[in-house]
This record gives structure tokens, sequence and C-alpha cells, in this order.
């Protein structure tokens, strides 16, 4: 079926070359920082983690995220998403391959990360998390192709295959809660140390990833002869409605446990984030960003008559997908290092070097989702015809 | 198809005779002369313990008794002086590297926090390290087992197995590791050729000194704190550190985490 990927116009190729050359640019920083280290980053000794692992964070939402597809059809018989659990399946696929070379261009020693395996240690919780993603991945990928492949032929896909896409479902689940657990189990960092951080990631991975979907469906109708569906559209709207509810909700829950309680430790990363801390606060201008875009998304999406509108729809997916990269994409990794042990207060910002590297590994995401998604459309007009 | 499985077989075979004769070649290249496990003795002046902890009498200690302790350790550990003069303030903050270092009580006692404390122990410099916690979550993050506990209680690294994911840092409640985000040995002034430098990309903290315990020395911070430091088996009731103990009031670090820091302050 990879022969749909190299039969495009110009615009597909025009739009391969522009990643690619990100990509390239993205490797030349690369390099960069392999020569001279993480030194080129903004991280310090202080704020260890930065931009890299929170694009971990939030692309793991955006992976989980593809389950809201998934178990609708699989588990629920909604038929209707027959037509675009491929996308979602793919969706994760490009996801988890963004998660994963953002962490690879995190370590200091990234020739030695085959220790993690040859010196496994199953009492740190990256251990679980590499089992996951890696786990994950390659159920989406044996899943995603054999449905294809079946839909191609006209065939029902191989029985074997109904087993791993039943075992998809709670590792979609895990990626996430796993990934919570790398923070919030730490004894010193207050603002991380909430038993409501893997359900809040949660909650915001079935809001963004969906809202992912919403967008990546109006435009794969623009661009190809292959639509989505208004009926799939409307049903991931209403499942994003739902999960920015309950994303805001815990956030509320946070606000609430931390001022109300008056504990310190508890308020003075979430005062960091939204008024600052010793004149200190490059991140309360982004936090407030956030959380209005959130808000204003939800305004847009609870009333049907704003939903029902396709082109409000996306305006509020994109804000929604904006918002929620922020608050974690930005400010939940850094925040929690925010002030440090020692209560002092060394801020965080990416430093240019550290931004294009990102862009060079999103453009490697977004160049493999252009890939099996012009697959997937290939067979779906194919079938149609 | 048929071919290719029948390939597929053909190497699978050959694999499982290679796999089926790894014992007895491994057997032969044991019976080599060799001995089958590598050991490590003990020098013969070796201190030992079963968890090797310290006291600081911080009413012993002033900036330049801390100075000096500061020093002899960063000098016996080749740790770099990545100072604002040579890459520019905000850089010489943020790459700092540090083992041991001066604080305020109110940094290093975050939870202990007193509205009217007294005048002298505000001024009073107080020293902070790696506690070697009887419970240490940064061995429980490491992914590679690059830090871990040694029986006799000291928490240490191999420098040459850390990956530098800095899970460790995101788990140490004390601050007490650093990570070298650049190549650190230009900026070693004299290199102590005892101990290894490190390269760029992995972390590092306070060892204990367990490479001068293991030939009879006192940890280097002990040795130039001219008794304001003591160190010793916290596990043993008739060693020193115990006797000191017994008769001054300590406090530790964070010590409603649970991790069990081995490192107490005399106020």
């Amino acid at each position: 079926m990879l022969e749909y990927a190299i039969k495009g116009d110009k615009k597909y190729y025009g739009w391969i070359a522009v990643l690619l050359g990100l990509i390239g640019v993205g490797f030349g920083f690369y390099l960069w920082q392999l020569k001279f280290g993480l030194g080129i980053t903004g991280l310090s000794r202080d704020v260890s983690w930065g931009f890299y692992i929170a694009q971990l964070t939030y692309m793991v939402g955006v992976a989980a995220g593809g389950v809201m597809v998934v178990m609708p059809y699989y588990l629920h018989d909604y038929k209707a998403f027959g037509r675009i659990t491929i996308l979602g399946e793919f969706l994760a696929i490009a996801s988890l391959i963004v998660c994963m070379l953002s962490v690879v261009v995190d370590l200091g020693q990234p020739m030695r990360l085959f220790n993690v395996i040859i010196h496994f240690s199953p009492h740190s919780m990256l251990f679980y998390d590499m089992i996951v993603l890696n786990g994950y991945l390659f159920l989406n990928l044996v899943i995603g192709w054999n449905v294809l492949q079946a839909e191609r032929n006209g065939t029902h896909y191989p029985k074997w295959v109904t087993p791993l896409i039943y075992l998809s479902i709670p590792f979609a689940i895990s990626i996430h809660t796993v990934t919570a657990f790398l923070y919030c189990g730490l004894p010193g960092r207050h603002f991380w140390l909430t038993a409501i951080l893997a359900p809040r990631f949660l909650a915001s991975a079935f809001a963004a990833g969906p809202a992912l979907l919403v967008l990546l469906s109006l435009i794969i109708r623009k661009v190809s002869n292959f639509d989505p569906g208004r009926e799939q559209i409307q049903t991931l709207a209403k499942i994003i409605t739902y999960a920015l509810i309950a994303n805001l909700f815990f956030f509320g829950c946070e606000i609430f446990v931390a001022f109300y309680s008056n504990i310190p430790g508890h308020m003075d990363h979430i005062k960091y984030l939204f008024v600052g801390m010793h004149g200190h606060g490059v991140l309360v201008p982004w936090m407030w960003t956030s959380m209005a875009l959130m808000v204003l998304a939800l305004i847009l999406l609870i009333p049907p008559i704003t939903r029902h509108n396709e082109s409000v729809l996306a305006v509020a997916c994109v804000m929604l997908f904006i918002g929620a990269w922020i608050d974690k994409g930005l400010g939940l990794i850094s925040a929690g290092f925010v002030p440090n042990p020692l209560h002092e207060v060394n801020e965080y910002m990416p430093t240019f070097p550290e931004v294009m590297i990102t862009i060079g590994v999103y453009a490697i995401g977004a160049l493999v989702l252009t890939i099996l998604y012009k697959v997937t459309i290939g067979v779906k007009e194919e079938v149609r015809a | 198809m048929e071919d290719s499985r029948r390939q597929f077989l053909k190497v699978a075979g050959t694999a499982a005779v290679g796999l089926s004769a790894a014992p007895a070649i491994s057997a032969v290249a044991a019976s080599g002369g060799h001995g089958a496990q590598p050991h490590v003795r003990k020098g013969a002046d070796a201190l030992t313990a079963k968890q090797w902890g310290l006291v600081i009498d911080t009413t012993k200690l002033d900036h330049e008794k801390i100075e000096r302790i500061v020093e002899a350790c960063h000098k016996t550990h080749n740790v770099p002086d990545i100072s604002a003069e040579k890459v520019g303030e905000k850089t010489a903050v943020r790459h700092e590297i540090k083992w041991i270092w001066e604080t305020h009580f109110h940094n290093a006692f975050t939870d202990q926090p007193s509205k009217y404390i007294s005048e002298e122990v505000e001024e009073r410099p107080f020293l902070v390290l790696c506690n070697h916690c009887e419970e240490p979550p940064c061995v429980q993050a490491c992914p590679t087992e690059a830090t871990f506990k040694r029986p006799d209680g000291i928490v240490i690294m191999d420098f040459h197995r850390c990956i530098g994911c800095r899970f460790c840092m995101a788990a140490c409640p004390y601050g007490s590791r650093s990570f070298n985000l650049r190549d650190p040995r230009p900026f070693i002034k004299e290199t102590n050729l005892a101990f290894p430098t490190r390269t760029k990309g992995v972390v590092e903290k306070c060892n204990f000194c367990a490479e001068r315990l293991a030939v009879g020395k006192p940890p280097a911070c002990v040795e130039a704190s001219e008794g304001a430091i003591i160190f010793g088996d916290l596990e043993d009731p008739h060693s020193e550190i115990r006797e000191v103990l017994r008769e001054h009031h300590t406090i530790r670090r964070k010590a409603s985490l649970g991790t069990g820091p081995a490192v107490y302050y005399i106020i």
C-alpha cells in the first residue's frame, strides 16, 4: 500500500519538501547540541527538564487521544467511527514517534540509550514508560496496517487482530498514566505530587487528541476526495467538550486543594505560574493565555449552535489545542522545578536551538503522519471508486 | 512464499544451534584460568560501615571554613569551576556544578520556617550536600542503575553508565545533583589524577568520598572541617557519630518526606 505515498501532486511533494527542510535544519541544530552538550538549551541545574520532556508529555496525550475513536467503534459498536478509526490510530503512531524522539534529544548521552534495556531497572518509572510507549506504537502499527489492508481488499481484518485492538485500549490509558507517574511519584516536587495528575493528563489528552483529529479531518476533506464525515466530526466535538470540562474541573480541584489548605509548598508553583514569584514570572502571560483559550474554547463548544458550525468548531479546536499545549508543553514541566528544592527561583525559557530541534522532531512526526494519511486516503478513494 | 519460509527456517535453525552451543563456549571460556567472577577486595585500611552518615555542627562553621571545605571537596573530585568571568553570569548560574555548598537556614530547611528566627542563625552559613538517604528517591528513579546505594549506605554513581536523562535530578528533594550541560574539563584548574573527570551529558553529585574511605581516609569535607563535621556509622550504636547524636539535638533536611537523610545538623 506504500505506493500511494509516492503518488502525489505538486502540492503534496511541496509539503514533503518543506517538512524535509525543517527536519534538516532541526538535525543541524541537534548536531550542535551533540557536540556542545545540552548547554545550548535553556536547561539548568535547577530546571533540569524543559521543552523536550514537555513535548513528550503533550504528545503522549495526543497519542492517547486516538483511543477516543477506537473505543466507541470497537467496544460500543458505534459504526460511524469506522470511517476514521484508522486516522486515530495513525495519528497515535506519529505522536508516539514525536514522543520518543523528544526523549532521545533530551538525553545527555544518547549513544548510551540502550543502557535502559541492558541494565533495566523495574523500580524506575522510565522503564515502564519505555514499555508502554513502544507497546502502544507497535499495537497501532500492526492494527492500523492490517485493518487498512483488509479494507483495501474488501475483506474483514484477520481474527488475530481483534485481541490486539482490545489490548490497545488499556495501553492508550496506560501511556498517559505512566507518563504522569514519572512526575507525580517524586517526593520533593509538590506541584506534581498529586493523585489527580494522571486523571488530569488523561482529560487533557482526550480533549487535545480528538481536537487535532477534527482539524486533520477538516483538512483531509479539503485536500482529498475522502470525507471523514460530518457526523463523525460532530461526535468528536462532543467528546472534546466533555473532556475539556473534565480537564478544567480537575484543574479547579487542584487550585482548591492548594489554596484552601493554604499549604505554601502546594501554592508556590501555581503562584509562580499565574502571578510570578520574587519578581520572576516569564510564564505568567502564557498561562493566562492558556486558561483564556481553554475557557473560550469551552464557551464555543458547549452551545450546540456554535458546535454544529464546523468553522466555529475548527476555531475552538485550534484554541483548545494551543491552550492545552501551553498548559502542558510549557507550564507543567518547568514550573515543577520553580522554585527549586532550596526555594530559589531560577527561571527557564527554551532557547532558539532548543526550539529548532523541537520543530525538527515535530516535522518528523508530521512527515510520518503525512505518509500514513496519504496511504489511508489512497485506499479510501480506491475502495470508493 | 514457500521459498522465503524455508529460508527463515534455515536461519532460525542455525541460530538455535548457535544458542545451544553458547553455554559450552562460555564454559570453555570460564575454564581459561581467569576465575569465574571478578572480585573486588577491600583494602587493608578501608573504612567500613552499614550506613555512613555525617553530623554537621553548624555552630562551629563560618564562611572561611566553609570555603575551605567546599574547595577541598571540589578539588578532590575535579568539580569544574564554571565561573561568571569565563562564561557570563547567566550561563554560570545555569551550568553550575556543585557537590557541597553554602546556603542559608531558610534554603536548607524549607519545611521549618521560623517567622521570628534568631538573628544569629539567620546569618549563620549552612552547608548542604547529598544526604545519602536511607530510601533514596534518585536510586528509585534511575532507569539504568547508574545511581545505586552501596551496602555501606553511600548513594553513588557510575558516570559511565549514566545516560543523562536527569530523572534523578527531578527525584532529589534536596537539589543535590548537577548535570554536565557542557564539557567540564576546560573548567578544572588542577586535575586530580586520582579521581576521574566527567564527560558532558552525565549527572554527578557527592559520593561521600568513597574513594578515600577505601584507603582509610576520612571524607575530604570532614578533614577540612577541623572537627565541625563528624562522620561515622549511623547503625553502630558505639560509634562516635552516635555518641554525638545522643548528646546533641539535631535536625535533618525535609525528614518528613521519608527519605531518611543521613546528614544531621546541630543548630
